[in-house]
C-alpha cells in the first residue's frame, strides 16, 4: 500500500520518466490507491492512472502491456472508463503463449469488444481460429468461445462456424479426452460450443445447415452438461423465433422431460413445451400428466412455478390440471413468509387471462389482500391482475373498490390505482361504461382523493364525456358544481386541471345547473386567486356563459309570461317560469318537449332545460340578476388589470357586456318598462350572446378532414404528398385532446327539412350513413331525461378501520363476471369512427412478422434434410433461402448485435423488396386505423406476407393428424402422441 | 429470455462487478446501473426480490454488504418465455457459493482484488446469457488450473 501511494505521488510530481515503466504500478496498487484517496479526488486519480496506462500499454514488453491492459479492464468495468481505444492492444496480446496474458487479453476483449464499435475485430479471426482448433489447450478454446459468444459479428460467426463444429461434435470430446464412457471427463467445451453455436445461429442464419444437426445430436449426448446446454440453446431459439420448425424435436424433448432429473434442464424443457403446445393440441394431452406429477412431487419451487406457468399459458383446456395449478398458486399467494412466491403467484395468475378467469375468482381474497401488501411491486401486480379481469359486468364494483381503497393507500399506489381505473374505464371510448352518471360521479370522487395527481386525465375525461355523452351532462354539471363550490380544493395544484374542466363544463352546460347564483359565487370566490392564469381564464369565461344564459332566460321568461298572460290566465311576474328560449311563436300550454316537431334545431337545448326549470322555484327575478351582475362586477373588475393577457381579456369581455347592459336605460326602469323595451336593447343583445354559445360543441373525428369532398378544380399540391407519412404517424388521436370545434347541428337539420337539390341529398345521405351514430332522436333524449335513475347512490359505505378486511368484504363478488340487468340502455356515446382514439394493438403481429430467416432455415434443416419436403414446404424454404441471401448482403454492412440485427436484416431486405409502398402502409396501419379501403389493402397484404408461414404451420398439423401422410418426420411425433 | 447482465453492487451503490451479455454504451450502462441500484437498495428485506425496470426484470439478492443483481428480459407479451425468477435466485446463490468456496469466506474485497477471477467464474457458468455450468467443482477446476499455471 505504501509503495503504491508513493509511486503515484512520484509520478504526479516528476511526470513521465523511465522510473514509471520500470516500477509499474500493479492492479493491486492501483486499487489500493483508489481506495485510500479522499472522496472527490477520484476523477483526478483516474485520469492520472489512465495517462499512465496509455503510456505503459505501448510498451514492447508483454508483461508491462499485460498489466496495463489489466488495469484498464478494471477501470473500465468498475469505474466506467472507455476502453475501446485499447482494442488493438488487447488484440496484440491474444496470441501470447502465456496463459495469463492470453486470459487477460481475452477478458479485456470480451468486456469491451463489440462489432458496432470495434473496427479491428476482423483482425482477431485468425487467432480465434487457432485457439479454437482441437490441437490447442481446451482452456484457450474456452476463452475463444466465450469471446465469440459475446462479441462476434455476423462475419466472424460465418467464418468461424466450421471451427466451432468439431468442438460441438462428440468426436472432438472423445479425441481430446479419450474417455467417452466417463461422463464427467468428457470435453468441457461441448456445452460451451453449443451456446456459442446458438449465438452464431442467431447472428448469421446461413450457418444453420452446418450447425443445427450437431446441436440436435447434443440432445442425445450421455453427458448431462451437454444436454443441458443444448436444451438451453433450443429453449432460446424456440422462444426467440417462430417455434413451429422445432416441432419435430418434440419426441426428443419429451424423452428428456421424463428422463431428466436436473431441475435446470426440466425448466428449460418446460419453456420449450410452453411454446410448442399451442401448435400441436395432442402434445398438450401427452404432457399434462408428467406436468401434474412434477407439481405434486417436486420440492423445487422454481420447477413447480414453471409447471404452473406452462399449464397456464399452454393448456387452457385441461381443467383438471389447471385446477391443480391454481391450487398451487393459492398456496403461493397465502405464503406469508416469502414475498417472492406471492409476487410470482400473482404473475402466474396474470398469464391465466380472461379465458380462465375462474382461477382468479377463486383466489380473489388473496389477490385483493395483496393490494395492501407491504411490497409495492406485489401491490402493483395485484392491481394489474385485477384490472385484467375487468368486464362491463363488474367494472362498477371493481372501480368503486379501488377508488375507495385509494383513499387509504399511500400516495404513489393511490395514483397507480386511480390511473388504472381511469385507463380501463376510458379505454376504447368508454366501452366498459354503461352508466355514465355513475362514472361521472366516480370521477368527481377521484378528484376528492387527497393524493390525486391524475388531474390531467380526469380533466380530459370530464370534458370528453361532456362532448360525447349527452345524457350524462346533468350529472356532469352536478359533479362540477360540487367541485367548484368547495374552497378547499382550490389550494391543491394537482386539482387545478380538474377544476378547469369543471368550470368549463358548468359554463358550457349551464342550462342543467340548478342554482346559477351559487355557481357564479363559486366561480368568483376569493380563493380563485390561487389558480393559475389559464384556469382562471376558463373560470371567467364560464362566468360569461352563465351571465349570458341567465339574462336570456330571464328575458324569455318575461316574454313567456307576457304571452301566456295574454293567452291564458297564468300568473304573471316571476312566479312561474315558462320560457322558450328561441321561438316564442311555438310556445304552447303544453310546453314539455312537443315543440321540437318543427323547431328542433333551435329548441333542442332549451326544451330540455324547460323541464328542469319547471320543477324549480322561480329564480330569475330582477333582484337575483342584479345580484349576479353586482357580484361579477366587483369580482371581475380588478381582473381587468391582471398581468396575464388571457385573464385580462376574458375579464374585459365580461365587463364589457355588463357595461353595455347597464347603458341601456330600460334596465334602470321598472320591470314593466323593461319588458316593453326589450325589443330595442337588452333582449337583442342577450339573444345574440346566447346564440353565440348555444351551438353545440362535439368531438371531431381524426379523419374529419378526409371526409370533406375535394371540390372540383382544386388541385392539391403534389409535392406535399411526401408529408403524408409524417403527418399520419404523428397525429394519432387529436380528438382525444380537448380541441373544440363547432359542429352545426342546426345547419344539418334545416338543410334536411328544406329538401335540397338531388346531389346534396345524396351527400347528406352519405354523411348521415357515416355519422349515423350521433344523430340522436330528439324525443328520446328529452323524455328520458326525466326518469333518469339516480345511478350513484352512496355505494358501499366504507369504514376506514381495517383496510384489507374491508377490501375483501367490499369485493365479495367484484371479480365475478355476472350478468347485470340494466334498467336503462347505455346512453349513446359519440364515436367518430372505429379509429377514434383506438390504437389497434400491433403487439401480436410483431412477433409473427419477425418470423425470420433463422426459423426458416432451421425448418429446412430439421424437416428438409430427412426426406422430401412437401411442395409447399419447398416453396417456403426456397423463399426463406432467397431472403437469406439478401439478409447476408445486409448483414455484411450492419453490425449491431444479435436480436436487433436479425430484426434489422429482416426489415431491410423487406423494404428492399418490390412491394415497398405496401410495406409502408402496413407499418402505418399499426399506429392508426385508416379508412376502409386502406385497411383492406393492408389486411390483404399482411395475409400475403404471412401466408407462407401460416401455410407451413397448417401443413404441420395436417401432417400430424393424418397418419397416411408419408412425411418422414411425422411418425416420430406420432409415436410420442399415441 | 437469456440473462442480460450480472451486477455486483455494494450497499453504498458502488459497482463491484459488471458483466453484460448485450451491448450497451458506457453511458447507458452507467445510467442503467444508477437507476437499478437506487431502486433495489431502497427495498427492504420483507419485499420481494424482483424489480421491473425499463425492459428488464431484475432479480436480486443481498448477501451481507453485497447485492447480486441479475437482469433478464421482461417480456410482457409472452410471459411464459421469461426466465424463471426462482431459478435465477438459485443461480445467484450458486454464484455466491462458488465464490465462497474459491475465496474462503468471500467478501467485497476479494472480488475487488480478484476481479478477473470473478469474471472467469461467471464465464464458466454463463455464456452468452445462458447458464452452462452449475457444478461448483466443474466451475472451479479450470480456474485453479490457470492459477497454478501462472
Amino acid at each position: 500500500m505504501a509503495g503504491g501511494s508513493s509511486s503515484s505521488s512520484s509520478s504526479s510530481s516528476t511526470g513521465p520518466s523511465l522510473v514509471d515503466s520500470l516500477f509499474q504500478r500493479s492492479l493491486d496498487d492501483l486499487i489500493k490507491s483508489l481506495r485510500s484517496q479522499p472522496v472527490g479526488a477520484e476523477p483526478a486519480l483516474l485520469s492520472r492512472a489512465l495517462a499512465e496506462i496509455r503510456r505503459e500499454i505501448r510498451s514492447p514488453d508483454p508483461d508491462t502491456k499485460a498489466v496495463a491492459l489489466q488495469k484498464l479492464t478494471y477501470l473500465s468495468s468498475i469505474h466506467g472508463l472507455d476502453a475501446s481505444w485499447a482494442a488493438f492492444h488487447a488484440l496484440e496480446l491474444l496470441p501470447s503463449p502465456s496463459p495469463l496474458h492470453k486470459r487477460l487479453a481475452y477478458l479485456a476483449a470480451s468486456l469491451s469488444f463489440h462489432p458496432s464499435t470495434t473496427d479491428v475485430l476482423p483482425l482477431a479471426t485468425h487467432q480465434l481460429r487457432k485457439d479454437l482448433s482441437p490441437s490447442s489447450p481446451p482452456n484457450f478454446s474456452s476463452l475463444a468461445l466465450h469471446l465469440l459468444s459475446l462479441s462476434a459479428s455476423p462475419d466472424l460467426a460465418r467464418h468461424l462456424a466450421p471451427d466451432i463444429l468439431p468442438l460441438l461434435s462428440p468426436r472432438a470430446s472423445s479425441t481430446t479426452t479419450n474417455t467417452k464412457n466417463n461422463n464427467n471427463n468428457s470435453s468441457p467445451l461441448r456445452p460451451k460450443a453449443a451456446v456459442a453455436t446458438l449465438h452464431a445461429l442467431s447472428l448469421c442464419p446461413d450457418v444453420v445447415p452446418l450447425l443445427v444437426k450437431p446441436l440436435v445430436d447434443c440432445l442425445s449426448s450421455p453427458d448431462p452438461r451437454v444436454v443441458s446446454a443444448a436444451v438451453g440453446a433450443f429453449a432460446e431459439l424456440v422462444s426467440a423465433t417462430d417455434p413451429s420448425p422445432y416441432l419435430p424435436l418434440a419426441p426428443e424433448f419429451y424423452r428428456l422431460l421424463t428422463d431428466s432429473r436436473n431441475n435446470w434442464v426440466l425448466i428449460k424443457l418446460l419453456k420449450i413445451f410452453a411454446r410448442l403446445a399451442p401448435l400441436e393440441p395432442r402434445l398438450a394431452a401427452r404432457l399434462v400428466d408428467p406436468l401434474c406429477d412434477l407439481i405434486r412431487r417436486s420440492s423445487a419451487q422454481s420447477l413447480v412455478l414453471e409447471c404452473v406457468r406452462t399449464l397456464f399459458s399452454g393448456f387452457p383446456d385441461h381443467d383438471r390440471a389447471l385446477r391443480l395449478a391454481v391450487d398451487k398458486v393459492k398456496e403461493f399467494l397465502t405464503n406469508d413468509d416469502d414475498p417472492n412466491l406471492r409476487y410470482l403467484g400473482l404473475r402466474a395468475l396474470t398469464i391465466l387471462g380472461p379465458r380462465n378467469s375462474w382461477g382468479v375468482v377463486e383466489s380473489r381474497d388473496s389477490v385483493i389482500q395483496s393490494l395492501a401488501d407491504p411490497d409495492p411491486n406485489i401491490r402493483h401486480e395485484a392491481l394489474r391482475l385485477i384490472m385484467g379481469m375487468v368486464f362491463d359486468t363488474n367494472v362498477v364494483e371493481i372501480s368503486v373498490m379501488l377508488v375507495n381503497y385509494a383513499m387509504k393507500s399511500d400516495p404513489v399506489f393511490a395514483n397507480e390505482m386511480l390511473d388504472a381505473v381511469l385507463t380501463t374505464c376510458g379505454r376504447n371510448v368508454y366501452e366498459l361504461i354503461v352508466d355514465f352518471d355513475w362514472y361521472v360521479s366516480l370521477l368527481g370522487e377521484m378528484a376528492r382523493n387527497p393524493h390525486c395527481a391524475k388531474g390531467e386525465e380526469i380533466e380530459r375525461q370530464l370534458v370528453d364525456i361532456g362532448l360525447r355523452v349527452r345524457d350524462a351532462r346533468p350529472e356532469l354539471v352536478r359533479v362540477a358544481r360540487d367541485l367548484l363550490i368547495d374552497p378547499a380544493l382550490l389550494g391543491n395544484p394537482f386539482l387545478w386541471r380538474i377544476l378547469s374542466a369543471a368550470a368549463w363544463v358548468s359554463g358550457e352546460y349551464v342550462e342543467f345547473s340548478t342554482n346559477w347564483l351559487e355557481l357564479v359565487e363559486a366561480l368568483l370566490q376569493p380563493r380563485t386567486s390561487l389558480l393559475p392564469p389559464l384556469v382562471r381564464a376558463v373560470y371567467i369565461q364560464a362566468v360569461f356563459k352563465v351571465l349570458a344564459f341567465c339574462f336570456s332566460s330571464y328575458i324569455d321568461q318575461l316574454e313567456a309570461s307576457q304571452v301566456s298572460s295574454l293567452g291564458h290566465s297564468t300568473t304573471v311576474g316571476g312566479s312561474t317560469i315558462e320560457c322558450n328560449a328561441a321561438s316564442a311563436n311555438c310556445l304552447s300550454d303544453d310546453i314539455t318537449g312537443t315543440e321540437s316537431a318543427d323547431g328542433f334545431a333551435t329548441a333542442d337545448k332549451p326544451a330540455s332545460l324547460l323541464s328542469l326549470l319547471e320543477k324549480k322555484d322561480p329564480f330569475f327575478t330582477r333582484e337575483s340578476l342584479k345580484r349576479i351582475l353586482y357580484l361579477i362586477e366587483t369580482a371581475v373588475g380588478p381582473l381587468s388589470e391582471n398581468d396575464d393577457v388571457e385573464v385580462q381579456e376574458r375579464a374585459r369581455n365580461v365587463l364589457g357586456l355588463i357595461h353595455m347592459l347597464q347603458e341601456i336605460p330600460a334596465w334602470k326602469t321598472e320591470e314593466e318598462g323593461f319588458k316593453k323595451d326589450k325589443d330595442n336593447g337588452v333582449g337583442k343583445i342577450m339573444n345574440l350572446m346566447q346564440a353565440m354559445f348555444s351551438e353545440e360543441i362535439g368531438p371531431v373525428s381524426v379523419n374529419a378532414q378526409k371526409r370533406v369532398p375535394v371540390p372540383e378544380g382544386l388541385v392539391l399540391e403534389e409535392n406535399l404528398s411526401d408529408l403524408a407519412m409524417i403527418l399520419t404517424e404523428g397525429d394519432i388521436a387529436p380528438s382525444m385532446s380537448i380541441s373544440f370545434t363547432l359542429r352545426s347541428h342546426q345547419h344539418m337539420e334545416t338543410k334536411d327539412e328544406a329538401a335540397p337539390s338531388v346531389q346534396s341529398t345524396y351527400l347528406l345521405a352519405e354523411h348521415r350513413k357515416r355519422h349515423g351514430l350521433y344523430y340522436l332522436p330528439a324525443e328520446k333524449d328529452e323524455t328520458e331525461l326525466n326518469d333518469f335513475p339516480r345511478a350513484y347512490d352512496p355505494l358501499l359505505p366504507v369504514s376506514h378501520s381495517d383496510a384489507t378486511e374491508d377490501l375483501v368484504k367490499l369485493t365479495e363478488q367484484s371479480l365475478i363476471p355476472r350478468k347485470v340487468k340494466h334498467t336503462k340502455p347505455r346512453p349513446i356515446v359519440l364515436k367518430m369512427d372505429e379509429g377514434d382514439g383506438v390504437l389497434p394493438s400491433a403487439l401480436t403481429t410483431v412477433k409473427e412478422s419477425k418470423d425470420d430467416m433463422l426459423s426458416g432455415a432451421i425448418h429446412e434443416v430439421l424437416l428438409g434434410n430427412e426426406g422430401k419436403p412437401s411442395s409447399s414446404q419447398k416453396g417456403s424454404s426456397n423463399k426463406s433461402s432467397g431472403r437469406r441471401m439478401k439478409g447476408v448482403s445486409d448483414n455484411s454492412e450492419s453490425v449491431p448485435q444479435s436480436k436487433e440485427n436479425l430484426d434489422l436484416g429482416d426489415r431491410e431486405n423487406r423494404s428492399s423488396s418490390s412491394r415497398r409502398s405496401q410495406h409502408r402502409s402496413h407499418g402505418k396501419g399499426r399506429h392508426r386505423s385508416s379508412q376502409n379501403n386502406e385497411e383492406k389493402e393492408e389486411k390483404s397484404h399482411r395475409n400475403s406476407t404471412r401466408s407462407g408461414h401460416h401455410h407451413e404451420r397448417h401443413e404441420h398439423r395436417q401432417r400430424g393428424e393424418t397418419p397416411l401422410n408419408a412425411v418422414p418426420q411425422a411418425p416420430a411425433i406420432q409415436d410420442l402422441l399415441l | 429470455m437469456a440473462i442480460r447482465f450480472i451486477l455486483l453492487v455494494n450497499k453504498q451503490g458502488q459497482t463491484r462487478l459488471a458483466q453484460y451479455y448485450e451491448y450497451l454504451t458506457l453511458e447507458e450502462r452507467r445510467a442503467l446501473e444508477g437507476e437499478i441500484v437506487r431502486k433495489c437498495l431502497a427495498r427492504t428485506e420483507q419485499q420481494c426480490s424482483f424489480v421491473e425496470h425499463r425492459n428488464y426484470k431484475i432479480v436480486y439478492r443481498r448477501y451481507a454488504s453485497l447485492f447480486f443483481l441479475v437482469g433478464v428480459d421482461n417480456d410482457e407479451v409472452c410471459p411464459s418465455v421469461l426466465l424463471n425468477e426462482l431459478a435465477i435466485l438459485e443461480f445467484i446463490h450458486l454464484v455466491v457459493e462458488t465464490m465462497d468456496r474459491h475465496f474462503r469466506n468471500v467478501c467485497e474485497l476479494d472480488i475487488m482484488f480478484h476481479l478477473e477471477t470473478a469474471h472467469f467464474m461467471l464465464e464458466e457458468m454463463v455464456m452468452n446469457g445462458c447458464i452452462v455450468e452449475t457444478s461448483k467443482t466443474n466451475i472451479l477446476t479450470p480456474i485453479q488450473l490457470m492459477d497454478k499455471a501462472s
